[in-house]
């Protein structure tokens, strides 16, 4: 599997996540190569007007440039955008995003199976997907479509995970490229930009 | 998962047949959203190819109605962005106090429980009586739904909760009557309002108003439809009036912006 991975080129990464995977970003970021060749889209669960928060506290972690995912705005490499509490995101086929209030799906709003999916339909084999800790089932259907259209799939170890649920769960439907351990994050999405650079 | 049925080129013959017969035009809508709408009407209503699901749509004009209730988002609430409601009370209202009579026009206002908000907050500052609530919205059936003022008891501890927090003193439930499972607000609120079918695509400016809301409905315009929109809220709204948007929603890069001046923090702006 990782042979194929040495030849793929992604443009976008989205990595989606619930319970505990905060704490596992936020650990990754600071080592994250600081010129990403693709742009790293963030959907994570988490309670309503905590979104400024959100964004200084990542910011402080890296050099790269985070900002909250606004509408219409075009996706650019390099860049890390993270969706906004209480709306979905989804991706367009001119790759600018679109923000979406209709109802919750899987009980969460942001939803990530919505953004796994318009993002596998768009980008297909130039994307990766990684699904982190959580209590919900939410992007186990969409990880199965990124499959399909020939986009990388990660989830974190369930062995490691705070909350090994989710990522469990998808690993009980299908079979992923990649298991990626806990305090490896960084090392997963390091691997990925290098690869993109080689085959750029 | 599977990919969507209703594939990119399908949905631009279902707009177009839209367009053509009924004179609905969502051509300009940002398209990720609206294939997610359609597709799940697709699988909602159990069609068994795209074929059938045109033929139906060309051919059944109730149909029609159907497709545009269900390709629209028609979710909202009361008191949402309880910051907003605060500042509309404390920032805005007080400037319209001071004119003889106020007219506001909510533009997509959905079910109604953003005019219902609204109007309690101009009860309490004894605003209400010389004001006037356009609430319109392009489905008459969400507006069947605003007239009556019937909204899920199940919600009202939140709409409480954000009602507090959006400044209110009073006691929230003052406002309505528990009806099983139903709270039905106060018909006095509603003497205010008029409810209309209004097409903020094709149909043109009805009024001078002093406050315009329309929130959340931006998002699902393209940003040719968004810039028209724009146009359309400078031309109804008088000098020194008020233009509020959704939270994530922008006057910033429009042609009109330099008409306009934002309030502190929140997405309203003053016509100067
Ligand atoms: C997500 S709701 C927003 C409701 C409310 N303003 C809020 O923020 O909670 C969007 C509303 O816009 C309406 N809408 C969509 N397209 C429209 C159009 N072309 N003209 C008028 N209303 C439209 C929809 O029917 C829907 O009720």
């Amino acid at each position: 599997m990782a042979e194929s991975i040495n030849k793929s080129r992604i443009d976008l990464l989205v990595i989606g996540g619930s319970a505990g995977s905060l704490e596992v970003i936020l650990k990754a970021f600071p080592q994250l190569t600081t010129d990403l060749p693709f742009a790293i889209i963030l959907v994570l669960h988490r309670k309503q007007n905590t979104d400024t928060t959100l964004i200084d506290l990542l910011s402080a972690k890296t050099k790269i440039t985070v900002i909250e995912a606004n509408e219409k705005e075009l996706i650019k490499a390099g860049c890390i955008y993270v969706a906004p509490a209480d709306y979905h995101l989804l991706i367009e086929n001119d790759h600018t995003l679109s923000l979406d209030y209709s109802e919750k799906v899987n009980f969460s709003r942001p939803c990530i199976d919505i953004t796994f999916q318009t993002a596998a339909e768009t980008y297909k084999d130039r994307l990766a997907c990684l699904l982190m800790s959580g209590a919900s089932a939410d992007g186990v259907e969409g990880l199965e479509l990124v499959k399909t259209l020939q986009g990388i799939t990660a989830v974190q170890d369930p062995k490691t995970a705070e909350v090994s649920y989710m990522p469990q769960k998808a690993l009980d439907k299908m079979e992923v490229d990649y298991i990626v351990e806990t305090d490896k994050v960084f090392d997963f999405i390091n691997m990925l930009a290098k690869s993109s650079e080689l085959t750029a | 998962m599977q990919e969507s049925a209703i594939r990119d080129e399908e949905i631009e013959i279902l707009l177009n047949d839209l367009l053509e017969l009924y004179g609905y035009d969502f051509t300009n809508y940002s398209k990720a959203s609206i294939k997610r709408r359609i597709n799940r009407l697709y699988s909602l209503d159990k069609f068994p190819s795209f074929a059938e699901f045109r033929y139906h749509l060309r051919n059944d004009a109730p149909y029609s109605k159907r497709f545009v209730e269900q390709i629209t988002v028609n979710v909202t609430e009361m008191f949402r962005d309880p910051g907003f409601y605060k500042a509309l009370r404390e920032q805005v209202f007080p400037h319209l106090g001071t004119y003889p009579f106020i007219r506001i026009w909510l533009a997509g206002c959905s079910t109604g429980e953003e005019a219902y908000s609204v109007a309690i907050v101009l009860k309490e500052l004894n605003l209400f009586d010389k004001s006037l609530l356009y609430a319109t919205d392009i489905n008459p059936e969400v507006l069947e739904k605003a007239e009556k003022g019937m909204f899920p008891l199940s919600q009202m501890k939140q709409y409480s909760e954000n009602y507090i927090l959006s400044g209110g003193k009073h006691e929230f439930s003052s406002y309505y009557s528990a009806n099983y499972n139903l709270a039905k607000f106060d018909e006095s609120l509603r003497s205010k309002m008029i409810f209309s079918t209004h097409n903020l695509v094709s149909d043109h400016s009805f009024n001078q108003f002093q406050l315009i809301l329309c929130r959340n409905v931006l998002i699902y315009f393209d940003k040719d439809l968004q810039a028209k929109v724009f146009n359309l809220f400078d031309q109804s709204l008088e000098n020194l009036g008020f233009l509020a948007l959704g939270t994530k929603e922008t006057l910033r890069f429009s042609s009109i912006a330099s008409n306009f001046r934002q309030l502190n923090s929140e997405k309203i702006w003053r016509k100067v």
